[in-house]
């Protein structure tokens, strides 16, 4: 098959589109996994949680959207903080399969929390007409939020990284995960810690949902689960724990499943297998993934 | 020692409880009880939950305007099916083996209806779909039959209106292909497009993707790089409407068609301003009633839920009322008695028009054509068989 230029631009737009927002979710579910070596398997839900939040904040309310998106992250933050109070925290002592458990039960508990609560119809996601503009440039047609997306993933990337970098409390987040009884024993408050890594963790996934949202404007209760799954295969592809990895992970994934609708349309039915058969390939040939370091424990 | 004796207590309050439970089952779904009870299974949540809830809707008025027959009370147990084929399936064996249902009504979607034609078929009870429009549903299935039109005169009609009113030479199909509907109406759609052309090649690219399915951009890409005068993308609501959005955005600005899923309020909101234009193919308007019975139904919708009835509200009447019809004529609630009964269905005067069940067990109807304009569908058309 011949592709002409413009198709190929148009192609690559797409999946730069799509990577950047796996990317987006993918930099929260790393980041908790990194600090605690917990994969939050409700990570997917919340991103749920955070996309119907701002709904119900901009449609039931007069607040501005750009006050709704910033409100409902927060309480999504403030969600994500509760689920590890009664989900983990608990647990903080029992063996990390007992978590793993854990956080599939609160994953499957939010999922029909939601269908109970936001019903079992799809909501349409209120979008801000100046994130819903059409550009053209050079016979490429893209909606606007696919510039904005990459924007904003790269801005978190930086913010996050000089949490971690260069502040005290992201210093403790690194002394937790090399050693926690360690940290516990130099003063640091655990609790406080792990908190604040999931109220981050939770935002994170809240501006991926609000994101989500924006692009694919249809809400359900079960929306979470796919791209949870995908964005946990994009951090393992990355290196899981390693945030510029996410990133990666997300791009690859994301042009990865465009290009292959794209060159092989007859595969177009596997395209969610493609995310699990380059999660066993890496796994496979480079477990620490991409950008990963060598981890000495197993999971 | 106390401690023991607490769990011991617990169990058997627990044992004593589980055999009251099935005891007091029994009694309400025997044969010789008062009650007849009618089994619905619709998808409830899932990617075709607008379309089930809003069947359901029809069927519970229905049976509240109509609440008895042969001077028993019909209760409906409503399942959700979850819009998973493993799930309907469970769903109809369920109402059958536990709920001790008669009859059936269901599903949203061919697939589901699919899913629960074996188990019907070999348990004898009857089955009714709404708008399960496959063809596959009711072939070769004595037990499944349906109150609405098929696919091959879906396709046909749509096919029609691409050549006739749009006048397209060419055309694109994008299908879901793990929906039954999408693969089969896209099919019936190419053979009438090719047909009324007079062009085998008349359908110059064709491209898939799978219910869940977010984004289309791909798939867009590759359809319009072919350059087809019209898109035919059945699908569901939401898939259909982002589908369509994306569409938008990447400048394909040709005309986009699709069937009868796409009339629900959702398929409006979600795709916005991106799916003005969008012309499907339905069952039933409210703009043109066909028989007396539509208009009372419209009159006591709007009454019971304060909106305009859509054409599955008005199919999930219309299955309703054909079982009680069914059950009245054969004088009894026994499956095989109704079934023999529904087989016979004649020029039964329904809110979606007159419906004969033909020896497949399908309704030969007419079909509506409707535009959205505004953020409202609006009614164009309607087609006779």
């Amino acid at each position: 098959m011949t592709m002409s230029f413009t198709e190929f631009m148009q192609h690559l737009a797409n999946g730069i589109s799509l990577g950047s927002l796996y990317a987006l979710i993918a930099i929260g579910y790393t980041m908790v996994y990194g600090i605690l070596r917990l994969i939050n398997f409700a990570h997917g839900d919340i991103f749920m949680l955070g996309a119907y939040l701002t709904y119900y904040a901009i449609v039931f309310t007069s607040i501005p959207w750009y006050i709704a998106f910033i409100l409902a992250a927060v309480i999504t933050g403030i969600i994500g903080f509760l689920l590890e109070r009664i989900a983990y925290r608990p647990l903080r002592d029992a063996q990390r399969i007992t978590v793993l458990i854990s956080a599939i039960g609160a994953s499957f508990f939010l999922q029909n929390f939601a269908t109970v609560v936001f019903g079992g119809r799809p909501k349409a996601f209120p979008i801000p007409q100046l994130l819903n503009k059409i550009v053209n440039l050079g016979g490429v047609s893209i909606n606007i939020v696919t510039f904005i997306i990459p924007a904003i993933t790269i801005g978190l990337l930086i913010g996050l990284n000089y949490i971690i970098n260069k502040t005290k409390t992201g210093m403790a987040m690194r002394a937790l995960s090399k050693d926690y009884d360690t940290a516990r024993l130099m003063g640091i408050d655990v609790n406080r810690i792990i908190s604040i890594t999931f109220f981050i963790g939770s935002f994170l996934a809240a501006v991926g949902g609000i994101m989500w949202g924006i692009k694919y404007p249809q809400l359900m209760p079960l929306m979470g689960s796919m791209p949870g799954v995908k964005c946990f295969i994009a951090a393992v592809i990355g290196g899981i724990g390693n945030i510029g990895g996410a990133v990666l992970g997300g791009f690859i994934l994301g042009l990865g499943e465009i290009l292959l609708v794209a060159l092989l349309p007859g595969l177009t039915g596997y395209r969610d297998a493609f995310a699990f058969i380059l999660l066993i390939i890496i796994l496979l040939a480079k477990p620490t993934g991409l950008l990963g370091e060598k981890v000495t424990e197993k999971v | 020692m106390y401690r023991k004796l607490g769990v011991l207590m617990l169990v058997l309050v627990l044992v004593s409880t589980m055999l009251t439970g099935c005891g007091g089952s029994k009694e309400t779904g025997g044969g010789d009880s008062d009650v007849i009870k009618i089994g619905v299974f619709e998808p409830m949540t899932g990617s075709s939950a607008a379309g089930g809830q809003m069947t359901v809707e029809g069927i519970e008025l229905a049976n509240e305007i109509k609440p008895e027959v042969l001077g028993k009370k019909v209760e409906l147990v409503i399942v959700d099916n979850k819009s998973d084929k493993v799930e309907a399936a469970n769903a109809v064996s369920s109402l059958i083996d536990k709920d001790n249902v008669v009859a059936i009504i269901g599903s949203y979607g061919s697939s589901l209806s699919m899913a629960a034609g074996d188990i019907v078929k070999e348990k004898k009870v009857p089955a009714v779909g709404c708008s399960p429009t496959n063809p596959l549903v009711t072939l070769n299935n004595d037990y499944y039959f349906r109150v609405c039109f098929i696919d091959p005169f879906q396709g046909t009609v749509m096919a029609n209106y691409a050549v006739k009113e749009l006048g397209a030479k060419t055309a694109a199909i994008i299908q879901d292909v793990t929906q039954d509907y999408s693969v089969g109406l896209s099919k019936y759609f190419m053979d009438a497009f090719k047909e009324l052309t007079g062009n085998e090649n008349a359908i110059v690219a064709t491209a898939s993707y799978n219910t869940g399915d977010q984004d289309f951009t791909a798939q867009l890409t590759n359809v319009s790089s072919a350059n087809p005068d019209v898109i035919f993308a059945p699908g569901n609501y939401g898939e259909s409407a982002l589908l369509i959005k994306q569409a938008r955005d990447q400048g394909i600005n040709i005309p986009i068609l699709g069937g009868d899923t796409w009339e629900s309020p959702e398929f409006l909101s979600i795709g916005g301003d991106a799916v003005e234009g969008a012309v499907f193919s339905t069952h039933f308007t409210a703009e043109a009633p066909v028989t007396e019975v539509s208009e009372e139904f419209l009159a006591k919708y709007k009454e019971k839920y304060g909106k305009e009835a859509n054409a599955f509200a008005a199919l999930g009447y219309d299955a309703y009322m054909v079982i009680l019809d069914a059950i009245e004529r054969a004088g009894s609630a026994d499956s095989v008695a109704i079934r023999d009964a529904l087989s016979e269905t004649k020029d039964f005067v329904g809110a979606t028009g007159y419906i004969t069940l033909d020896e497949n067990g399908d309704a030969v109807k007419s079909a509506v054509i409707k535009k959205v304009e505004n953020g409202e569908f609006v009614f164009l058309t309607v087609v006779e068989p």
